[in-house]
């Protein structure tokens, strides 16, 4: 396996800047994630990286190789789109041996590395049956082994998961990270969908309009996000926004609704303090840090549940703090209706610049 | 608005049979949820209740009055789609205000309505926009705004989320549900996502291969499934199933992994249901990710178990704990750090057990 780098890659269709001077690096055996919206310029980085498209300008390295002007056969890449597509009429042996006879390699060296990887995957028991007797799991290592037994330099994976049920993608996330760190490859994985970013990458790479809005851990991404974009798509809610102002009271902290004081911790008023910035600020509030309190407690927000959504194990619940809505996440076993009035306590706040956007502290 | 009620819905196609004597209710200003998996029905279920299909046997009534032979442009029902298509030479507002014009509606009226309409789904900025200046998030707001304008007495929707981006999913769900509650409209919405379902509904009503298999609140489905296939489907990360004998007050889990007895009223319930006088019955022993208890040291009462795989959420993370050749999902909060290979304890919250019977699948306790 090898490490990647991408200098500067951009790529425009037409007058669409798809992607723009995107830089990053990927270390040998890493699991990373370009994640965002539909149209934020990740898929094309990855095709890019493919060698499906050649970028306008910037550079792809595997290793210290050059690999930009290569084309894709060249680059020995596994690129998997969905993986459960086996050929259904191959056993599981035919199946992973395939890309090696494609290769006209020799019947011994064919065998050998077959045996290798069924084994590697624990699938070497499973191998003379048909894919339609598989379960979900078995069949992903199968689609798997038929990637890893050419012995790719790189994976990448297209949204690997969007096409099978959400169940069965559950599982499939947890197996699939296992499987990565036993065979330790250097995978580059593409979604929409932050849960699986979350719960599968060692970093992620987090995109918009063709830029990288942060680079970082999934805790660095959740409990520290870059700017409101990142903090909006990271987490099941986003993020909550409410405009602000500093203020300094006994201690320093964001009033809200010119009425409600949430005080800062330490550490983020030693940044401000550092800092010279504007008095307007955002507030933000992840809503699994939202608590319902009693009304005498200090800092205590009143609000008026608007929607109210259970999910099992947790509830969602929609609050009007005046003007503005924020989504709670609170215990399976709290239900509230709509109209109720109650009081709110925010932990764990973050402070954006009003004009950039950006994280302050 | 409206009640509407399904009879004994029966349609084959050729010799599969899509939906085999479906029986719920829609109640008028509620949204009833149909969940299911790819295949169960759902779609054709909405077909016939459009009119777009002919049922084979049944009855389908809008506050107590057949409409089995009525036309589909005469049931006053509204259709949206899991893909959804504007008129790409149309504004926003024009597609919004078609269904209007085609009914006569005067210049004011259908100002007014789709401007209110427009606001409801907040894209009123958008209504001068050609759909494709337009995110996919939008197209599927206009869609539906399209659908609400002219205020029929039943909303069918059909997967109307499962083509949009997780984020944006996540947040048209609240946002359909918002506008469900504000304009009193009946839903009758199908969709594939236990989330989406529990979420939004009112009532929730599971079918699997065209037959009913649950219906009741979400959180009746959620705490009292009736049987495997509706605890499975339901929640996230999924009920963990273990194989166990019961003997007695005692369950052998795995079977030969731990031991748990239970308690006499629990024994007495599952025997009377069983009715059935066996020393041992094959069952399964389900018990959700949220209601099991882990632990670094080992307590009283608390079974080992390793550390597979850790799956962060941000505050919550799923650890999936390897049990002899079983595994098991558990919730648990960040703050609580375990390692990868690591041996920790567990134990699962006695009141929160459910059995299942091995044979029939369904739920004995």
């Amino acid at each position: 396996m090898s490490s990647v780098r991408v200098e500067h890659l951009s790529k425009k269709f037409g007058k669409v800047e798809a992607v723009k001077e995107v830089s990053f690096q990927v270390e040998e055996g890493e699991f990373i994630v370009l994640l965002g919206p539909s149209g934020c310029g990740k898929t094309t980085t990855l095709r890019c990286i493919a060698g499906l498209e050649v970028p306008d300008s910037g550079r792809i390295f595997f290793d210290q190789e050059d690999v930009t002007l290569l084309g894709p056969s060249a680059r020995n890449i596994a690129f998997v789109f969905q993986l459960y597509a086996l050929y259904p009429h191959l056993s599981v042996y035919d199946n992973v041996a395939f890309p090696l006879r494609a290769e006209g390699l020799p019947k011994k060296e064919v065998e050998k590395r077959t045996e290798e990887v069924l084994k590697l995957l624990q699938i070497d028991e499973i191998k003379h049956q048909k894919p339609r007797k598989l379960t979900g799991g078995q069949k992903q290592r199968v689609a798997l082994g038929r990637a890893i037994v050419r012995r790719p330099r790189v994976f990448l994976l297209d949204e690997p998961l969007s096409n099978i049920d959400a169940k069965l993608r559950e599982i499939t996330r947890g197996e699939l990270k296992k499987l990565q760190r036993s065979i330790k490859a250097t995978t580059i994985y593409v979604t929409h969908d932050q849960v699986e970013a979350m719960t599968m990458a060692d970093k992620i790479i987090v995109m918009n309009f063709g830029n990288i809005q942060q680079i970082g851990s999934p805790h660095e991404v959740y409990h520290y996000p870059a700017n409101l974009f990142v903090a909006r798509f990271i987490g099941s809610p986003g993020m909550n926004f409410i405009p602000g102002e500093l203020l300094q009271r006994e201690k320093l902290g964001v009033v809200i609704n010119d009425s409600y004081f949430i005080p800062l911790e330490e550490e983020q008023i030693q940044i401000i303090e550092e800092k010279d910035i504007s008095r307007k600020v955002i507030l933000g509030v992840r809503p699994e840090n939202i608590r319902l309190t009693e009304e005498d407690i200090e800092g205590a927000i009143k609000a008026e549940v608007y929607v109210f959504e259970p999910l099992g194990a947790e509830n969602v619940a929609t609050f009007r703090i005046n003007e503005h809505l924020v989504k709670a996440v609170l215990p399976g076993d709290m239900y509230l209706s709509p109209g109720e009035i109650v009081n709110l306590h925010f932990k764990e706040i973050r402070v954006f610049d009003a004009r950039s956007e950006k994280l302050i502290a | 608005m409206a009640n509407l009620s399904v009879t004994n819905l029966t349609k084959k196609f050729g010799r599969t049979v899509a939906v085999s004597k479906l029986s719920l209710e829609v109640k008028s200003g509620k949204i009833t949820v149909l969940l299911g998996p790819t295949g169960a029905g759902k779609t054709t279920t909405l077909r016939c209740v459009a009119g777009l299909e002919k049922p084979d046997e049944g009855e389908i009534k809008i506050d107590g009055v057949l409409i089995n032979d009525l036309p589909p442009k005469d049931r006053d029902m509204a259709f949206v789609f899991q893909s959804f298509s504007l008129y790409p030479r149309y504004t926003v507002f024009e597609n919004i205000a078609s269904p209007l014009r085609i009914r006569g509606f005067s210049k004011e009226e259908i100002d007014k309505k789709v401007r209110e309409v427009a606001k409801l789904l907040h894209i009123e900025q958008l209504l001068d926009r050609k759909p494709i200046f337009i995110s996919g998030g939008e197209m599927q707001r206009v869609a539906i705004a399209r659908s609400l304008v002219r205020e029929p007495k039943v909303f069918l929707l059909d997967e109307p989320l499962t083509n949009l981006d997780a984020k944006i999913r996540e947040e048209m769900r609240t946002e359909l549900k918002r506008l469900q509650v504000e304009s009193g409209a009946t839903f009758f919405y199908a969709t594939p996502d236990q989330a989406e379902a529990l979420s939004m509904a009112d009532w929730v009503a599971i079918i699997k291969n065209g037959h009913l298999m649950q219906e009741g609140a979400p959180a009746e489905i959620y705490h009292q499934p009736r049987n495997l296939f509706v605890a499975d489907l339901v929640g996230s990360p999924g009920m963990n199933f273990i194989p166990t004998i019961m003997e007695g007050t005692n369950l052998n889990v795995g079977p030969g992994c731990f031991s748990l007895s239970l308690k006499k009223e629990i024994v007495q319930a599952v025997q009377e249901k069983l009715s059935s006088t066996q020393v041992y019955f094959q069952v399964y022993l389900g018990i959700r990710p949220e209601d099991i208890l882990i632990s670094h040291e080992r307590k009283e009462g608390f079974y080992p178990g390793e550390v597979e795989v850790i799956e962060s959420l941000g505050l919550l993370q799923i650890i999936r704990l390897r049990i002899n050749h079983h595994f098991i999902r558990v919730r648990s909060e960040e703050k609580n750090h375990f390692n990868i290979g690591e041996q920790i304890f567990f134990n699962f919250k006695e009141n929160k057990l459910h059995i299942f019977d091995r044979q029939t699948e369904e739920r004995i306790w």
